[in-house]
C-alpha cells in the first residue's frame, strides 16, 4: 500500500543486495595485462625508413588486398589512410622548408601505421562475438570475419585507429594487419619486415625487439651502429616447432632460412623514447622516432589500458551475475508482494 | 642557352653552307646524314635543346682543329680504352679530323724524348688555346716521386700544362678525386693511400672538368669537349667540377629496376630466383641510390640502356663517387641521398568524410524545426487551457465563497 | 492504494486516417526503400559513416538515444510495482507502449547498422560470446528485455482479443516477467554508458569517467518519467482527452529528486577529475556541453516550484527539455566528444546523409504511428466517458 514504510522498504532492499553485489565482486577489479612472453612484432625505426613503401605494396600483395585510389588518375595505389582494403601505410611528417629527414622543425620523417597489437587490447575487450582474438602465446591480434557482426565497435575502441570496416561492400569485413599470421605456418614472417630495404621494419620477438630500440637509443647521432634487417634473430626460436597449426597440419620448425642482412650505417638522432614500452600497458610494435612522436600521428597514452577499466567496471557490476541476481531477487520479492494476479485487468477496477 | 646568335640554324647550312658541308663531308668521309646524326646525338647528350645540333655541325665543320694535349699518370688506361670503343664518332675521326690530338702517350706514335718535345712544341704554339686532359691520379707522397714521365714529376707536369690550357679536363675517377688509387688500405694505422694519390683539381688548387667513372661513358666526355668546341665554353658544372647533363641525377633516379626497388622485390643472393628475374639489387649492396651517373640511362658499348653493371646483375659500385667508390665495400647497403616522395604521399592528418550536404542539413533542420514547432504549439495549447481551467477554478471557488457567504 | 477515479484501459477509437498517420506513412515508405539500398550495396552507399566515424546516428539515436527515450516504461514500472505507488497505475501501459516501441526499434535498428548482420546469432552463441564485452551485456540485456515487454504488454492485447483464461495464467507470474523488466533496464541502460569506457582518450574529458554506467542510469531513469509527462501531454492534447497533472504532478515532483541527484553527481565528478575547467575553452565541445547542461538545469527553474508543476504546459515543456539533455549527453559523448586516433588521424568530419536522417525519422514514424494504431484500437489508455469529437 502506497505508505512511506513501503516505500523506503523497497529502497532498503534493492539497495542492500546492491551493495552486496558490490562487496562480493569488487575484488574482479582486472589489472593491465602485460604482453605475453613468447609475443611476436616489430620494431619501427622512422631514422632507417626512407619512404619507398615496399612494405606497403608488399603488404598489399600479402593479405591480397586491392589497391586504392586517392588522385584522380587511378593508376597508383594511393591511399591516404589504412582502411578496410589497406592494413599498413607509410605517413610523411611534413614542417617548413622540409629539408633534413628526421628533423622537427623545417624537415620531414615518415612514419609506418599499423596494427600496434597491444598487450592488452582495447579492440579484443570490446568484441562482443570474439571475433577479435588475442593469441595467447605470440600475442598476436587476429580477426574472424565468420563471427564478425559488424557493428564496429572494435574501430571506435582501439585509440590508435586501426580496424577499419569495408564500407562500400554489403558484405564488408573489418580489415587490419595480423602480422602475416597466415604466412607463419609456411615459416615466413611480416612482409613488411621481409622485404624493407634499410631494416626500418624488423620482426621478431618484441622482448628481443626491445633490447635491440634500446642498444639504438644507447648509440650517439653519426655513430657508427650495426643494423639488422628482415627478422631478428634470437637464441632459442622454439616458437611454432611443431605445433598445430589448427588446419592438420604441423607448424614449421622456425622460420625460412635466409642470409643474415645485417650492415653497418652511421645511427640516426633519436629521441629518447621506445614508444609502444609502456603506452596502454605495452605494444607489441614498437617505434623509434627522431621526430616528436604525437607529432607524427601516435597517440599519447597513459601506462593503464581502457580495456582494464572497462572491464574493472564490469566485473564489478555483474561479475559472475551475482549483483544482478541479488537485485533480480529482490526486485522479485518486493513485486510479488505489490502485483495482485488480476492487477492488469480491465474489467476490475485498476488499483 | 648561351649565345643564341651563335648558334648556327640548320637552314643556314643547306642554303648557304653547301660548299662547307660538303668539305666537311670530304674530310671526315661521313655522309652528310649521318655527320649530321653524329651532331645531333652529341647535342642530346649534353642534354640541349632541339636547334643546337645545328651549331654543333658548324663548330665542327671549321677547318681550325683544335690541341688537345692529354697526359696519363697513376691510371690503367681504361679511360682511354673506353673512348677506343666510341662509335659516333670513332676515335680515328675523332683525332684525325675533329680535334688535333698532340700528344697522348697511348695513342700517338712518337716516343722518348721526341714526343715531350712535340708537347713542348704543341703547347707554344697553341699557348692559351689548347685543351689539357689529364687521366690518372697524381701522387703526392715524397713530391711526387711515385709518377715520373721524361724524368718530370706528375705534379710538376700537370702544373706545367695547365698553365697556359684554355680548359683543363679531368677524365676518370683516378684524376677527378684519386679514384682507386686514392683508397685508404685496411691496415690498422694508415690515413692516406701508400702514394698520397689526389686527383687533379686538388693538385691545381683551382676548379677543372671532371667527368668521372671507371671507366666513364666516352660520350660524356666527347660531348663534354664537343660544347667547348661549339660555345668556346665548358657546359654547366656542378660543385664538384662534373658536368651537369650527365651528372645531376642519381642512377637510382632513373634506374630500369628502380619499379622493384619501389615494390620492395630484391634480390637476396646472386643466382636466387628474385636475381634470375632481375629485381632489385638494393639489399646485394647497390650504390645507386647514392652515386651520380647516367649509366641507367646511356648504357656501354653503344647497346643502349641495360648494358651497365645493374643490368647484367651486379650492383652499382658506386664508381664516380669519392667516398662511395673503392672506398665501401661492395656490398654495403648504400646511403639513400634522395629521399624526396611523391607529391601523393599521405599526410599524418588527412582530412576525410563528407561534411553536410545541403539536402542532409535541410532535412535535420527541417526535423528540428518541425519538432520545435509543434513542441511550441502544444505547450502553448497546453498553456491556454491551463490557464482557461484555472480561471474556471477560481470563478468557481469565488462563486461558491460568494454563495457561501451569501447563505 | 490510492482509488483515484481510474477508469479501466479501453481503446480511445476513432479514425486512423489523418495527416499525422499519413505523414509517418510517407516517412515509413521512403525509409524502407532506403533500407533496401542499404542491404544491396552496403552502409556506405546511404550513410556519412566513415573510417574515423564508424558509429553514425543510427547508433547514436536511434538506438542510444532512442532507447533512454523507452525508458518510461520501466521508470513507472519501478513506482508502481517496487514503490508501491498504485496512483500512477494508468500510466503504466500507455509507458510501457511506447517503451515497447522503442526497445523494438532500438532492436531492428542495431540489425540494418551491423556490417555483417547474418552473423548475429553469434552475440548468442556460447562459442562466441565475450563476457567482458560491454557490447555483449548490451545486446543481450536488452534481446531479454524487449522479450518481457511484449510479454508485460500483452495482457493488452490478450484482453482486446478476448483470450481470458490465457490472461489470467500470465497474471500468475506477472510478478517475475516485472522485476525482470526492472533489473534489465538497469544493466543496458548504465552500460550504454560504460560503452564508452574502453574508447579511453578519444572520448573528451567532459565526457569520459568512470562514473558513466551511473551517470547513464540516472538520466535513464529520469528521462524514463519526462518521457511519460511528453507522452502523456502530447496524447491528451492530441485525442482531444482530459489531462492526467494530477498523476503528472506528483510523478515531476519524483523526477526532479533523480535530476538533482544526477547533477550533483555529473558537476561533482567533473570537479574530482578536474575537468570543469575545460568547459570554459571555447570550442564546439564547451557549447554542446553547456547546452546538455542548461537543457538539465531549465526544468528545475520551470517545475522547481508546487504551483508551476500543476500547469501541463510547463509539465510537457519540462519533459521535453529533459528529454533534450539525456539525449545531448549521449550524442555528446558517442559523436561530438568522439575522436577517432586523437594525434593521427583527426581529419575525419561525420554529417548524416539525407538517408540516414531519413531513415531515423522513418523509424520514430513507426513509433508514432504504432502508438496511435494500438492506443486507438487496443486497451491502453483509461476510458473517458467524455470525448469530443474526432
Amino acid at each position: 500500500m502506497g505508505t512511506r514504510r513501503d516505500f523506503l522498504k523497497g529502497v532498503l532492499v534493492s539497495g542492500a543486495a546492491a551493495s552486496a553485489g558490490v562487496v562480493a565482486t569488487s575484488t574482479l577489479a582486472r589489472e593491465t595485462r602485460p604482453r605475453p612472453p613468447e609475443a611476436l612484432g616489430l620494431l619501427y625505426d622512422a631514422t632507417l625508413c626512407v619512404g619507398c613503401k615496399a612494405c606497403v605494396a608488399a603488404c598489399k600483395e600479402s593479405n591480397s588486398n586491392p589497391p586504392e585510389f586517392s588522385t584522380v588518375d587511378h593508376l597508383w595505389d594511393t591511399p591516404l589512410d589504412t582502411s578496410g582494403y589497406t592494413f599498413n601505410i607509410i605517413k610523411m611528417y611534413r614542417n617548413g622548408t622540409m629539408e633534413a629527414k628526421d628533423q622537427e622543425v623545417n624537415g620531414f620523417a615518415f612514419m609506418k601505421t599499423s596494427c600496434m597489437h597491444c598487450g592488452d587490447p582495447s579492440c579484443v575487450s570490446a568484441c562482443p562475438v570474439s571475433a577479435m582474438t588475442k593469441d595467447p602465446e605470440t600475442g598476436v591480434v587476429g580477426y574472424n570475419p565468420d563471427k564478425c557482426i559488424g557493428c564496429r565497435y572494435c574501430v571506435a575502441a582501439c585509440p590508435f585507429g586501426i580496424p577499419k570496416y569495408q564500407y562500400d561492400s554489403p558484405t564488408g569485413r573489418i580489415g587490419k594487419c595480423e602480422l602475416c599470421r597466415h604466412r607463419h605456418k609456411d615459416g615466413r614472417y611480416s612482409a613488411c619486415a621481409e622485404v624493407c630495404p634499410t631494416g626500418a621494419t624488423l620482426f621478431g620477438r618484441t622482448e628481443d625487439l626491445l633490447a635491440e630500440a634500446k642498444r639504438r637509443l644507447a648509440h650517439k647521432p653519426g655513430q657508427p651502429m650495426k643494423i639488422p634487417r628482415g627478422r631478428l634473430r634470437h637464441g632459442q626460436e622454439k616458437l611454432l616447432a611443431g605445433k598445430d597449426d589448427g588446419k592438420g597440419a604441423k607448424m614449421r620448425h622456425g622460420w625460412r632460412d635466409e642470409p643474415d642482412q645485417t650492415y653497418e650505417a652511421p645511427a640516426g638522432k633519436y629521441l629518447q623514447h621506445v614508444y609502444g614500452e609502456k603506452e596502454y600497458g605495452g605494444t607489441q610494435v614498437l617505434k623509434l622516432s627522431g621526430v616528436n612522436f604525437q607529432k607524427v600521428g601516435m597517440p599519447d597514452l597513459p601506462p593503464d589500458a581502457a580495456a582494464a577499466m572497462s572491464e574493472t567496471i564490469q566485473h564489478t557490476l555483474y561479475g559472475n551475475l551475482v549483483m544482478p541476481f541479488a537485485v533480480l531477487g529482490a526486485m522479485t520479492y518486493v513485486a510479488k508482494r505489490n502485483v495482485k494476479p488480476d492487477d492488469d485487468s480491465s474489467d476490475k477496477g485498476g488499483n | 642557352m648561351e649565345g643564341r646568335a651563335d648558334m648556327g640554324n640548320m637552314n643556314d647550312i643547306f642554303d648557304t653552307g653547301r660548299q662547307a658541308l660538303q668539305e666537311v663531308e670530304q674530310r671526315l668521309e661521313m655522309p652528310r646524314r649521318e655527320f649530321l646524326q653524329f651532331c645531333a646525338t652529341l647535342a642530346v647528350t649534353m642534354g640541349l635543346p632541339s636547334g643546337a645540333e645545328a651549331a654543333v655541325a658548324k663548330a665542327i665543320e671549321s677547318a681550325k682543329r683544335p690541341s688537345v694535349i692529354w697526359l696519363h699518370f697513376q691510371e690503367c688506361t681504361g679511360c682511354s680504352e673506353s673512348l677506343l670503343r666510341a662509335e659516333h664518332p670513332t676515335l680515328e675521326k675523332l683525332i684525325l679530323d675533329v680535334i688535333s690530338l698532340d700528344y697522348h702517350e697511348t695513342l700517338m706514335a712518337a716516343a722518348g724524348h721526341q714526343a715531350e718535345a712535340a708537347r713542348k712544341a704543341a703547347m707554344k704554339a697553341n699557348k692559351g688555346k689548347y685543351v689539357l686532359v689529364v687521366e690518372g691520379a697524381i701522387p703526392t707522397k715524397q713530391n711526387g716521386i711515385y709518377c715520373k714521365i721524361g724524368g718530370q714529376t706528375a705534379i710538376d707536369m700537370v702544373k706545367e700544362c695547365a698553365a697556359d690550357a684554355a680548359a683543363v679536363i679531368a677524365i676518370g675517377s683516378c684524376a677527378s678525386w684519386g679514384g682507386m688509387p686514392s683508397t685508404i688500405p685496411s691496415i690498422s694505422g694508415a690515413d692516406s693511400s701508400p702514394t698520397g694519390s689526389a686527383g687533379v683539381a686538388e693538385i691545381l688548387g683551382k676548379p677543372v672538368m671532371t667527368i668521372p667513372g671507371c671507366p666513364p661513358n666516352p660520350y660524356n666526355f666527347l660531348a663534354a669537349v664537343v660544347h667547348f668546341l661549339t660555345f668556346g665554353k665548358l657546359p654547366e658544372l656542378d660543385k664538384l667540377g662534373r658536368p651537369k647533363f650527365a651528372y645531376s641525377r642519381l642512377i637510382h633516379e632513373n634506374c630500369e629496376r628502380r619499379a622493384h626497388f619501389d615494390a620492395g622485390r630484391f634480390a637476396m643472393e646472386f643466382g636466387d630466383t628474385g636475381h634470375r628475374q632481375g629485381y632489385c639489387l638494393y639489399k646485394l649492396g647497390c650504390k645507386g641510390p647514392e652515386t651520380y651517373a647516367n649509366c641507367s640511362t646511356l648504357g656501354f658499348g653503344d647497346a643502349g640502356e641495360n648494358n651497365w653493371p645493374v643490368g647484367c646483375g651486379h650492383p652499382c659500385i658506386g664508381c664516380t663517387e669519392k667516398g662511395v667508390g673503392f672506398t665501401k665495400p661492395i656490398h654495403q647497403v648504400a646511403k639513400m641521398l634522395n629521399v624526396t616522395p611523391p607529391l601523393q604521399y599521405p599526410r599524418i592528418v588527412e582530412e576525410q568524410g563528407k561534411a553536410a550536404s545541403f539536402a542532409s542539413a535541410a532535412a535535420v533542420a527541417a526535423v528540428a524545426g518541425a519538432a520545435a514547432g509543434a513542441a511550441i504549439m502544444i505547450t502553448r495549447n497546453l498553456g491556454l487551457s491551463h490557464a482557461a481551467e484555472e480561471a474556471e477554478r477560481a470563478k468557481d471557488a469565488g462563486k461558491s465563497g460568494a454563495d457561501k457567504a451569501g447563505a | 492504494m490510492a482509488n483515484k477515479n481510474h477508469a479501466a484501459p479501453a481503446p480511445v477509437g476513432g479514425n486512423l486516417v489523418n495527416v499525422v498517420t499519413l505523414t509517418c506513412g510517407v516517412l515509413i515508405a521512403l525509409m524502407l526503400a532506403i533500407l533496401v539500398v542499404r542491404f544491396l550495396f552496403g552502409l556506405g552507399a546511404v550513410t556519412g559513416i566513415n573510417d574515423g566515424y564508424p558509429w553514425g546516428i543510427w547508433v547514436v539515436v536511434d538506438v542510444v538515444i532512442g532507447s533512454a527515450f523507452a525508458c518510461g516504461g520501466f521508470s513507472v514500472a519501478m513506482l508502481v510495482y517496487i514503490f508501491n505507488k498504485g496512483e500512477y497505475h494508468p500510466l503504466v501501459r500507455p509507458a510501457l507502449l511506447a517503451s515497447l516501441f522503442g526497445y523494438t526499434l532500438a532492436a531492428a535498428g542495431v540489425i540494418f547498422d551491423l556490417g555483417r548482420w547474418w552473423n548475429v546469432w553469434n552475440m548468442f552463441w556460447p562459442g562466441s560470446i565475450n563476457p567482458n564485452s560491454v557490447m555483449f551485456e548490451v545486446a543481450v540485456c536488452i534481446t531479454l528485455y524487449v522479450i518481457v515487454m511484449w510479454i508485460e504488454f500483452s495482457p493488452a492485447f490478450l484482453e482486446q482479443l478476448g483470450k481470458n483464461d490465457a490472461r489470467r495464467k500470465l497474471g500468475r507470474v506477472m510478478f517475475f516477467v516485472i522485476a525482470l523488466g526492472t533489473v534489465l533496464p538497469m544493466m543496458h541502460q548504465s552500460s550504454l554508458g560504460t560503452l564508452l569506457v574502453v574508447m579511453g582518450v578519444q572520448i573528451h574529458p567532459l565526457w569520459q569517467t568512470p562514473l558513466l554506467p551511473l551517470l547513464y542510469l540516472l538520466t535513464a531513469i529520469t528521462m524514463g518519467y519526462a518521457v511519460v509527462l511528453f507522452e502523456s501531454c502530447l496524447t491528451s492534447s492530441a485525442y482531444r482527452r482530459r489531462l492526467e497533472t494530477h498523476m503528472l504532478t506528483p510523478l515531476a515532483k519524483i523526477m526532479l529528486g533523480f535530476l538533482v541527484v544526477f547533477l550533483v553527481v555529473r558537476l561533482g565528478d567533473l570537479v574530482v577529475r578536474g575537468t570543469l575547467p575545460k568547459a570554459f575553452v571555447p570550442s564546439v565541445e564547451a557549447l554542446m556541453f553547456w547546452l546538455e547542461i542548461a537543457s538539465f538545469v531549465a526544468p528545475l527553474i520551470l517545475i522547481g516550484a508546487e504551483s508551476n508543476r500543476r500547469n501541463p504546459a510547463r509539465l510537457f515543456l519540462a519533459g521535453i527539455l529533459l528529454m533534450l539533455g539525456g539525449a545531448l549527453l549521449r550524442l555528446n559523448g558517442f559523436l561530438i566528444g568522439y575522436e577517432t586516433n586523437v594525434d593521427g588521424a583527426g581529419g575525419f568530419t561525420y554529417f548524416p546523409t539525407l538517408a540516414e536522417v531519413l531513415v531515423t525519422a522513418g523509424m520514430f514514424a513507426v513509433e508514432v504511428l504504432g502508438y496511435i494504431i494500438i492506443t486507438r484500437r487496443f486497451p491502453v489508455l483509461p476510458r473517458e466517458d467524455v470525448q469530443a469529437a474526432h
